[in-house]
């Protein structure tokens, strides 16, 4: 066995987006010591890219917001397959969490009151978004990490796991390199919380950066924990598609909540086409009505590019199929128009949108205030993840918590926007709580030689091979094959040919060399990464194969409605003892009479 | 599609050298793209800091024909392609591999910098009330995504190493951010004159110059927080002040 530095702490965070860096917070908080490991430097996780802002029931703007209409909103957009138990949590908690970020010094965009303000966004009854401009995301990271500094927490910026380590059935640490020279490290601890974000790299369009190739989904899998939903993937109806190397980066929903229109190359709004019923009541019937929704006026009702992402979605999807899309394959987002109804048109966009003006001014030479903007779906975000207690986020590993993207349960069939920051903070806190509370009773694990090694050969296998290939090349063949048939919309035959190809990828990166040492060296850890890759497609082609009707972001065609014999129940997923990946449907816990009241009163 | 040629820092610690790399660029590239080409196809080894490709997240800071920038916003038709482009890694900081260099020196000196510390809430549920003009001042500052490019280019630390003396235009910015919002009530302006250096900035603008969220760094952010420590300090009328005990911030 090669040689390791050991690290020893009461709580491990792996992670530090938003869930882990408010986790660790909690953790380090109640007295507990706390080590963060951190994939990329520290601050430059995919919650910078996220624009729109933190959804939370402040009613600030419309004082009929409440935590109750936030939860049957969060329900109604999961299509009822979230677990009610963290709806609920999240609904009550958010907002004290998002005043709390303002006391560790986060600087919201205020009302004329002096509060924080908050906005529209799709799927949410009122404005109920706080926000910083377009950059919501940086605000709220770099205030987590400003304040975790002081905290007293070990920091490891670019590191990466490769394996839990376990003691009987509990979690006992985990082992992992960093990146700068390559040595290996055991980190052993009482608690271990999985905050490693999301899947987005399976894909090749995507909003997602490099880091973002399913490892607490891989690494909680390998650890025998259950996962489940992973067959609902959210893609982002307005990514950037032109020019070609700009393709899958993200046009925040904030243009449309800031009056954008979604529009054909005939220049017809066509999200009036096809409004969902359970949308109906609350969606405008005109464009006049719509456009008062988005200037706050409280009598009108949200127009209709204001429906949830997956539905937007696939209606883009339709009118490029259909020949009535943009020149380069997508559809106009145009923001421009507002011209002719407001004064200073430009500059309110330049203020309400600072980065959405300069990307596209930068990147694709487009003047947002003056022309409209080409846009397409893009893989964003993962529903599914690693199944936690609701209250707690323990897995069924003891010991071993998820929070934030790579944890499942909140979302059900499709995600919010804006849900996704108040799910970082809401469950990150009740990670760092519990972990802190289970490694408070619990001594440290014994670490099993045997596993570490393990885990340590496996690292290093890809430096014995002298494979003509890659790893980069593999992983590009797996992302274009995900794209075309695990993507927005799938089918039976489609996804059965999913499977043998994923079978011909994992021997493909079994062969895959890399060249050079272990100092910083990116092939290498694409080599790595690469397993965890090729874990989570299959982990979303199996779910996606189990689901046979279409709800939420899991769109099929062969099986276009929903079913309701599907409606009660996840696709849950674990490994089998023998390896195998095993997938079994679990019937969704009765809902409390409270909340089944809730939800009808919000019909 | 075309080829260009890219001119990139290989080596090690300091050590290295240049080597051209030919590669096929298209409409509308950015030099992150070819660095990532040349990366899959030619180099897979080759070191280079990025994330989200967008230019919010500041990894991916290189000086791109001597001109210090963040690679995914460098769009190559701003660039004479007719000409190898040169890429290497910032200068101000120790050099790790290829274009990554070592950064850990910006995270040790934020520590330093006392945290934000509000006034009591001013409202029963523990909100403030902030104008939304206020908030803009320091909403500027917080715009900062931590690319390192100004540190980069700041004299004194490119050129005279002075680190240990002096945190940079990246830190004045933080520091400013926090003694103009109206709810922190920490006093950072004796630090400002001697653990921050401040004084040793000679407004030479650089760093306004590179910043890619355009933050007036100098004539916002650091020529203010001068003044402060002037009037603290420096103005005689204050210093009578403060020696009979009704001194100001």
């Amino acid at each position: 066995m090669a040689e390791h530095v050991t690290h020893e702490h009461d709580v491990l965070v792996i992670g530090a987006g938003g869930a882990g860096l408010r986790a660790a917070a909690e953790a380090a908080a109640a007295g507990v010591s706390v080590a963060v490991i951190s994939k990329s430097l520290l601050g430059k996780a995919h919650t910078v890219m996220a624009e729109g802002g933190i959804a939370a029931a402040l009613a600030n703007v419309d004082d009929r917001d409440s935590w109750r209409v936030h939860f049957a909103d969060t329900m109604r957009g999961g299509q009822y397959l979230n677990s009610w138990r963290m709806a609920e949590l999240h609904a009550k908690e958010a907002p004290a969490c998002v005043r709390e970020l303002e006391a560790w010094g986060a600087v919201f965009d205020r009302t004329a009151d002096g509060r924080i303000l908050q906005r529209n966004f799709g799927g949410h009854r009122y404005p109920r978004l706080a926000h910083v401009g377009d950059r919501t995301g940086l605000e709220m990271i770099r205030t987590l990490q400003d304040h975790d500094i002081h905290l007293g927490m070990d920091v490891f910026m670019e590191y990466t796991v490769v394996a839990l380590l376990k003691d009987g059935g509990r979690i006992a640490g985990a082992f992992g390199y960093d990146r700068e020279r390559g040595r290996f490290h055991l980190f052993r601890a009482k608690a271990v919380i999985l905050a490693t974000g999301g899947i987005g790299r399976a894909y090749k369009i995507t909003s997602n950066s490099w880091e973002y190739t399913g490892d607490g989904h891989a690494l909680a899998y390998h650890a025998g924990a259950s996962l489940m939903d992973m067959e609902f993937v959210q893609f982002h109806p307005t990514g950037m598609i032109w020019p070609p190397s700009v393709r899958g980066i993200l046009v925040t929903e904030g243009v449309r909540g800031e009056g954008g229109v979604l529009r054909n190359k005939d220049g017809r709004r066509f999200m009036f086409d096809d409004i969902p019923a359970a949308y109906a009541n609350q969606t405008s019937d005109t464009e006049e009505e719509g456009w008062r929704y988005t200037q706050g006026d409280k009598n009108a009702r949200r127009p209709p590019e204001l429906l949830t992402r997956d539905h937007v979605a696939r209606c883009i999807r339709r009118e490029v199929r259909e020949g009535r899309g943009s020149p380069h394959g997508g559809v106009f987002l145009d923001i421009a128009w507002i011209k002719n109804r407001i004064p200073n048109a430009a500059e309110h966009i330049k203020k309400k949108l600072p980065s959405m003006y300069h990307q596209f001014k930068q990147l694709a030479d487009i003047d947002i205030t003056v022309e409209a903007m080409e846009v397409g779906p893009t893989t964003h975000y993962v529903m599914g993840g690693v199944r936690v207690d609701p209250d707690s986020q323990m897995s069924d590993v003891p010991g071993l918590f998820a929070a934030g993207e790579c944890g499942a349960g909140l979302h059900g069939a499709n995600r919010l926007g804006g849900n996704s920051l108040s799910d970082l903070l809401v469950f990150g806190k009740r990670a760092g709580q519990y972990a802190a509370g289970y490694a408070r009773e619990n001594s440290l694990g014994v670490i099993h030689s045997d596993e570490v090694a393990a885990a340590e050969k496996h690292a290093l296998a890809p430096f014995e091979r002298d494979g003509a290939e890659g790893p980069y090349a593999v992983q590009h063949a797996l992302q274009d094959m995900m794209q075309d048939l695990v993507g927005i919309v799938r089918q039976e035959k489609e996804m059965l040919q999913a499977l043998e190809r994923i079978q011909e990828f994992k021997l493909r990166a079994s062969r895959a060399g890399v060249s050079g040492h272990r100092e910083y060296n990116p092939g290498w850890h694409t080599a790595i990464d690469l397993n965890n890759l090729l874990t989570v497609s299959e982990m979303v082609t199996r779910a996606a194969l189990e689901r046979k009707e279409s709800r939420g972001a899991h769109f099929r065609d062969d099986f276009p409605a929903k079913d309701d014999k599907f409606g009660s129940c996840n696709i849950v997923i674990r490994k089998g003892p023998g390896g195998e990946m095993q997938i079994r449907r679990e019937p969704i816990p009765e809902m409390p009479v409270e909340l089944k009241q809730i939800i009808q009163e919000m019909k | 599609m075309s080829t260009a040629t890219f001119r990139i820092w290989r080596g090690e610690k300091g050590a290295g050298k240049f080597q051209d790399y030919s590669t096929e660029v298209s409409s509308g590239m950015v030099v992150l793209d070819a660095v990532h080409r040349i990366q899959a196809e030619q180099a897979n080894n080759l070191a280079v800091r990025w994330n989200c490709k967008a230019g919010k997240c500041g990894s991916c800071s290189a000086e791109i024909n001597g001109m210090p920038k963040l690679m995914c916003m460098t769009r190559l038709n701003s660039l004479p392609l007719e000409q190898p482009v040169t890429i290497e890694p910032m200068k101000a900081f120790p050099h790790v591999r290829d274009l990554v260099t070592d950064v850990s020196w910006n995270y040790s000196v934020k520590k330093n910098i006392a945290k934000f510390t509000p006034r009591p809430p001013d409202a029963p549920d523990g909100t403030w009330r902030m104008a939304q003009k206020d908030a803009d001042r320091v909403q500027e500052f917080r715009k900062c995504i931590e690319c390192f490019l100004c540190q980069d280019v700041c004299h004194v630390l490119r050129e005279h190493h002075m680190h240990e003396q002096f945190v940079g235009p990246r830190f004045l910015v933080y520091a400013a951010a926090l003694e103009m919002n109206p709810l922190d009530q920490a006093d950072r302006v004796p630090a400002l004159r001697q653990q921050y250096g401040i004084g040793l900035c000679n407004i030479t603008k650089c760093c306004t110059k590179v910043c890619p969220e355009n933050i007036t760094i100098t004539d916002n952010a650091i020529i203010p927080l001068k003044e402060r420590v002037v009037d603290r300090f420096f103005d005689p009328l204050t210093k009578l002040f403060r020696v009979f005990g009704a001194g100001s911030r």
